[in-house]
């Protein structure tokens, strides 16, 4: 069987679910092959637990001086001399860059946000905001896909992956341009956004900064991420890293709770593929309950304190 | 200084957005067009930079014959010129393709830096600035939520998901802009007027040297083999508070099994 190759993408010093979910979608189509380029080495026992047979490792200290080069150059090199039935790369803004660098490098086509990719080749992508769905193929080239996060649910297969070191040389035009600086902010102990299977996110109706406390509270008892829409982010109540839609983060998690936030087409982007939507908000023609499973019309200043005394009081 | 801006118009993202039936392509006669929302923030920094630094800003779009209307809107926030590849053959061009007939037309223009939105609202690509950046042979800063330029050395500031990472290279380069990078300025009449008159350069995929097979559907990387409307969502049970209506929440969670 062909090899796949899938990109490995760490954060916070382990292997991000997309990857995983990447590996689970590789499976069935060849022989799962991670690559994992200025990675942490432990790294590897998760990729075996995953089903990748083999593990690819590219670390020297200065790839991590560099942005998406070196991935593009250890994947180029993979590519033409491993002949994989697909390259897999999960889908962050860094993963497309990646898969636009090495679609120019290889001549090679390319497609961005997939859902699946079946074993002939042909991607299932979700686009214009949720409303139609593509079937697609790559017509140059190997099967070059970015995987959309939370597209299909991570299952092991576990093997004892082959551990395969990959030397790499960066060109000038890689070493172009160079990371003088990586800041961590604090995000404390909520998962990430486009991981979570909850997200509670509060609109322009959340009113300020402080009033947030009430979506983070409620994220809180439901273990989940904290969302906002645009307006929010706009008006300063929230950080924009945290914004969901057209021009923030696609999340589809298993709930999604949207607070004070009017459903705008445009943060329908980004959650409309959500498993079930609950919206409070006092506005009754309010679009976002054309798609909530359950919706409050009302004060979220009442609704949302009392959910959470109620959710308190069955957790005892 | 000299800047190019790339330009995109796309579909209008509030309307509703479809494919064609025929050969699986974007519609984009039907739909209503606008200048990517994106690029508008691109032109507001390279004006900012002008202004600061001295040089021009033109702004380059491949499009069809109607995309001439998004370059006019965004001369009408300040920009010098603009240049429009328009070819019948471009029709359906992959990113690929696409890539290929800007950075041919960047190499005649030769800009100081090339400015340019993170992301376009149709296909949500994030693939066009790096696959130019890497055509060209030159960096990319992409994502960017502040610039500063100095002489020849270009520092970035980009949001992560951990927090934020600063990024330098050196002119030319290619930087990609995140809609928390400006605000940018609505056009004044003055503007508006002052567009009308200024020059839009038509260039065509010869002038380039670009044989017609390489792009457009005949060329493309990609294709559509099929799509389909999916189905919307239907609106499911709705309640209004009349004093129970957070414990009514609760009680769905819990019979969803989310508490
Ligand atoms: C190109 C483009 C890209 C965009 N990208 C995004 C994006 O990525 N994400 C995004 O979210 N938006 C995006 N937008 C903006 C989008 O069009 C909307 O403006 C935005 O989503 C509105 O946010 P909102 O729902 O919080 O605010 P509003 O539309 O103002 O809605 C606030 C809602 O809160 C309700 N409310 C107020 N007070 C209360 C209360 N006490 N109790 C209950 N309900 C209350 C109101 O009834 C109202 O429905 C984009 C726009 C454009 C043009
Ligand atoms: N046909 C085009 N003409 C000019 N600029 C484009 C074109 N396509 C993409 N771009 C630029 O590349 C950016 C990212 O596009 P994309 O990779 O399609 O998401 C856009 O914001 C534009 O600045």
């Amino acid at each position: 069987m062909a090899e796949v190759l899938v990109l490995v993408k760490v954060a916070d010093g382990k292997v991000n679910k997309a990857t995983l979910e990447a590996l689970t979608i590789a499976r069935a189509l060849g022989e799962p092959a991670a690559v994992a380029v200025g990675a942490p080495a432990d790294v590897v026992d998760t990729l075996g637990e995953y089903g990748a047979t083999k593990v690819y490792v590219a670390d020297a200290p200065e790839l991590n001086d560099y942005l998406v080069a070196p991935a593009v150059t250890v994947l180029e090199q993979l590519v033409r001399e491993a002949s994989p039935a697909a390259v897999l790369i999960p889908s962050t803004q860094e993963g497309k860059e990646i898969a636009g660098r090495l679609a120019v490098r290889l001549d090679n086509g390319v497609l961005i946000d997939v859902n699946d990719l079946a074993a002939d080749g042909t991607a299932t992508q979700v686009v214009f905001a949720g409303s139609a769905i593509v079937k697609s193929k790559v017509t140059r080239g190997v099967p070059l896909v970015t995987v959309r996060p939370s597209s299909v649910t991570p299952t092991t297969a576990p093997v004892t992956p082959a551990v395969v070191p990959v030397a790499v040389t960066l060109s000038d035009v890689d070493k172009a341009a160079r990371v003088v600086e990586r800041v961590v902010e604090a995000k404390g102990a909520r998962p990430e956004l486009t991981e979570a299977s909850v997200v509670v996110s509060g609109g322009r109706g959340i009113g300020s900064a402080d009033n947030f406390k009430l979506v983070e509270e409620l994220a809180d008892l439901l273990g989940g991420a904290v969302g906002a829409s645009r307006a929010a982010t706009d008006s300063g109540f929230y950080p924009h890293q945290f914004q969901v839609g057209q021009t923030g983060k696609t999340v589809s998690p298993q709930l999604y709770i949207a607070l004070g936030i009017s459903g705008a087409i445009q943060h329908r982007a980004g959650m409309q593929t959500s498993k079930t939507i609950v919206a409070v908000n006092k506005d009754p023609e309010a679009p976002i309950f054309e798609l909530a499973d359950f919706g409050v019309v009302g004060n979220l200043f009442d609704v949302v304190p009392q959910a959470a005394e109620e959710i308190r009081r069955r957790k005892g | 200084m000299n800047i190019v801006v790339l330009v995109k118009q796309v579909p209008d993202s509030s309307a509703e957005r479809t494919l064609r039936s025929d050969d699986n392509t974007v519609d984009r006669e039907s739909a209503s067009n606008v200048i990517n929302e994106m690029d508008e923030y691109a032109i507001e920094e390279a004006l900012k930079l002008t202004e600061a630094h001295g040089g021009t800003v033109t702004l380059l779009s491949m499009g069809p014959e109607r995309a001439t209307e998004a370059i006019r809107k965004g001369l009408q926030m300040g920009p010098d010129s603009g240049v429009h590849v328009v070819d019948d053959a471009l029709a359906g061009s992959c990113a690929l393709a696409t890539s290929k007939v800007l950075a041919a037309a960047l190499r005649t223009l030769s800009p100081d830096l090339i400015l340019c939105g993170a992301e376009a609202t149709d296909a949500r690509g994030q693939v066009v600035p790096q696959m130019v950046a890497e055509r060209l042979g030159v960096a990319a800063l992409t994502g960017t939520r502040k610039l500063t330029v100095d002489g020849t050395s270009l520092t970035a500031e980009r949001q992560t998901e951990a927090g934020y990472e600063v990024i330098s290279a050196s002119t030319p380069a290619v930087v990609s802009v995140w809609d928390t990078i400006n605000e940018p300025r609505f056009p004044s009449f003055k503007g508006i007027m002052a567009a009308k008159k200024k020059p839009i350069q038509t260039v065509t995929l010869a002038d380039l040297g670009i044989a017609a097979d390489e792009v457009g559907v005949a060329g493309a990387s990609t294709a559509v083999v099929e799509h389909s409307k999916r189905p919307p969502r239907a609106a499911g049970t709705r309640v209004e508070d009349s004093g129970q209506g957070g414990q009514a929440l609760v009680e769905f969670l819990s019979s969803e099994k989310f508490v």
